[in-house]
């Protein structure tokens, strides 16, 4: 593959992995835990409301997990289009 | 031992430790004053990042401001969490790639323009003092809580070390130290949440206890039987009902002005210069991106066990003070009373205290920093638990102190001085200004510890909501978009700053009056604000940008050099 178009599809690449990581952190915070909290509080899990869950303990906890999963995925971009660090 | 002999003893070690460790890590070059040579290992970039971020606000308020607002609460634990995630995709990789050292530089040399530059300096020097004047004024505060001196010694006591560490280490000694007080208050805060999510509930995770039943022996704690086996969170939405106040679990802000300040305070943080710098500090690009990953988790430990904490406190205060004659009030009340951070006023003459939500009826003033200030001795934990909970306030606050104070040292030397003013500069000049730099800073915070000026507290919004309309729109089209140009992110700044400082200025000090929800735009408050500011400040790019000469190529083809994390990547005519 010519080195131009390499690169642009590994720009293009990391845009779709952002796109939808940034969807999730969008769908737990704003949407679970502002948006439709009042309803998704009618689900329980143990002694709280899901809605409750997901602003106070979920949105923070799941908020790591994507950073965790971005990291490893750019990490194996890096080395499938050759551009990692040494 | 007394507490007060417990707390001289760990904040004396804990300082100790701190200069220690600054004396050990002295910068010897400007890259090591303004990045720690790019050699300090992701994740105690994390933990540094941690402490940086994670102030004396966060440390000691958070939980009360939490305990107060029910859910609404957690607006401050998504607000201050999720702009990590913005952090690790949308620019510390590609920052870290650019190499440099400032955040005023990227955006003068992005967008090849001192005027750019200089508006970013302005900006980043007024959000760091803005910020610094609360941790100083924090400092103080703590000794006087906990060690029985003057709040003012207190500051001085603080500024001395501070200018002590941040003077002689730079970015370096900041790092390291930084490191060192994250361990220091990460324990002092999760000591007491854990051993109180026990006693209540058993289950020694806090934010699992916050969803757990009460035990048996929290029962007996609470002095209410009755509560034994029923949900923590259902007890508490009981008896906010009971006293008046709507249940605890359920939203009351606006759900548009909760959007709007959560989404201004992700994107002021992923644009506060005392944040983004930590990440020029490590060795690699991918570093960047763990590190982020690092910082965040360290974050949430405390972020997530805070809710606990708010709500354990609420439920606890409730059910031993509401309703309890005085004579038989828990010691702590009576030890706390002498702050004059609770109180109480025998209106109805009765001898029993009585809270409600109704200012006529309730007995009890109550401040929210209480809530995690008075947690160890409400759990009847060791002394040495509450002098820790004191030398973790004094970690949360100094640390975050020296981190924005570096960013102002920062911008008077390597941009002000050197980038504007006298480029031909040597490096042991500019050193100089940095530490001088530095010291007139620490200096000026410890002014504003000891002369709080009123407004503090109405300019944390401030603070973000300009980050979030200046530094973050600048930043991301400066990465993702090759064709934004000087005048586009000129205009884009301006109209982002003007719009926001206006409307925050407006609401605040010209006209307080005035700030109610009907009055608002769109019913969003001056905390939300910064997010239309951000918007504004993107469209301007977008449309003055398409009007204007596209930038050079030498600018569009540094823009793609920070996309890819290699050194070695062949330009695109090879192959």
């Amino acid at each position: 593959m010519e080195q131009n178009e390499k690169m642009k599809a590994y720009w293009k690449e990391n845009l779709t992995y952002i796109t939808i990581l940034l969807s999730i952190w969008f769908g737990v915070s704003y949407l679970c835990g502002i948006l439709i909290a009042d309803q998704l509080d009618a689900i329980r899990v143990g002694g709280m409301g899901l809605g409750f869950w997901f602003a106070n303990v979920g949105s923070e906890l799941i908020f790591v997990v994507l950073i965790i999963v971005y990291v490893q995925l750019m990490n194996k971009l890096d080395r499938k289009y050759d551009v990692h660090e040494g | 031992m007394s507490i007060l002999v417990w707390t001289w003893l760990l904040v004396g070690a804990s300082f100790a430790l701190y200069i220690g460790v600054a004396i050990w890590a002295r910068a010897k070059s400007t890259a090591d004053f303004y990045a720690a040579e790019q050699s300090v290992h992701p994740v105690l970039n994390g933990m540094a990042t941690g402490a940086d971020w994670m102030s004396a606000a966060s440390f000691i308020s958070m939980a009360g401001l939490i305990s107060f607002m029910g859910r609404d609460g957690s607006m401050y634990l998504m607000g201050w969490t999720g702009g990590y995630v913005l952090l690790a995709m949308l620019l510390a990789p590609y920052l870290r790639k650019y190499g440099k050292f400032t955040v005023p530089q990227f955006i003068g040399d992005r967008y090849y323009s001192n005027s750019a530059r200089v508006i970013a300096l302005v900006c980043a020097i007024f959000v760091s003092f803005t910020y610094v004047a609360g941790q100083m004024r924090g400092v103080g505060v703590v000794f006087s809580r906990f060690l029985q001196v003057d709040v003012n010694t207190g500051v001085i006591i603080g500024m001395a070390l501070v200018f002590f560490y941040a003077t002689m280490g730079g970015m370096k000694g900041i790092t390291y130290t930084q490191v060192a007080q994250y361990c220091v208050l990460i324990c002092a805060y999760m000591v007491p949440a854990i051993f109180i999510s026990i006693m209540l509930t058993n289950n020694p995770v806090p934010f699992l206890g916050m969803g757990s039943s009460i035990s048996a022996g929290g029962a007996e704690i609470l002095g209410d039987a009755s509560v034994q086996g029923r949900y923590l969170l259902d007890v508490l939405n009981g008896l906010e009902k009971d006293l008046g106040f709507a249940a605890y679990t359920a939203g009351k802000r606006p759900m548009i002005d909760v959007f709007f300040i959560v989404f201004a305070l992700m994107v002021g943080t992923a644009g506060l210069p005392h944040v983004i710098i930590r990440f020029f500090t490590v060795p690699k690009i991918r570093d960047a991106r763990s590190s982020a990953g690092w910082a965040l988790f360290f974050i949430a430990i405390l972020y997530t066990t805070a809710p606990a904490v708010a709500a354990f406190a609420r439920t606890n205060f409730i059910l031993t003070i509401n309703n309890t004659a005085y004579a038989d009030a828990p010691s702590w009340f009576a030890n706390w009373e002498k702050t004059g951070l609770v109180g109480w006023a025998d209106k109805n003459g009765d001898g029993i205290m009585q809270y409600a939500k109704d200012a006529e009826v309730n007995e009890i003033k109550i401040d929210r920093d209480i809530m995690v200030l008075a947690n160890p001795e409400i759990a009847k934990l060791p002394n040495w638990v509450v002098a820790l909970v004191g030398a973790g306030g004094l970690a949360a606050a100094l640390s975050t102190a020296a981190g924005l104070l570096l960013v102002i040292s920062a911008a008077i030397s390597h941009d002000l001085m050197k980038g504007v003013i006298m480029p031909g500069m040597s490096e042991k000049a500019e050193l100089l200004w940095a530490r001088g730099g530095a010291a007139v800073a620490v200096c000026i915070a410890g002014l504003f510890g000891i002369y709080p000026p009123g407004f503090v507290a109405q300019v944390v919004a401030f603070a973000f909501g300009l980050a979030a309309a200046s530094f973050f729109p600048a930043i991301i089209m400066g990465v993702f978009s090759k064709k934004t140009n000087k005048e586009g992110a000129l205009t884009g700044m301006i109209v982002g700053i003007v719009f926001t400082a206006a409307y925050i200025i407006y609401f605040k000090f010209v006209n307080p009056a005035m700030n109610t929800a009907e009055h608002w735009w769109f019913g969003i408050s001056p905390e939300g604000i910064g997010t239309l500011g951000m918007l504004l400040n993107f469209a301007c790019m977008f449309v003055i940008s398409k009007l204007t000469p596209e930038p050079p190529q030498e600018i569009q083809d540094l823009v793609e050099s920070l996309r890819f994390p290699g050194k070695n990547v062949p330009p695109p005519t090879a192959h």
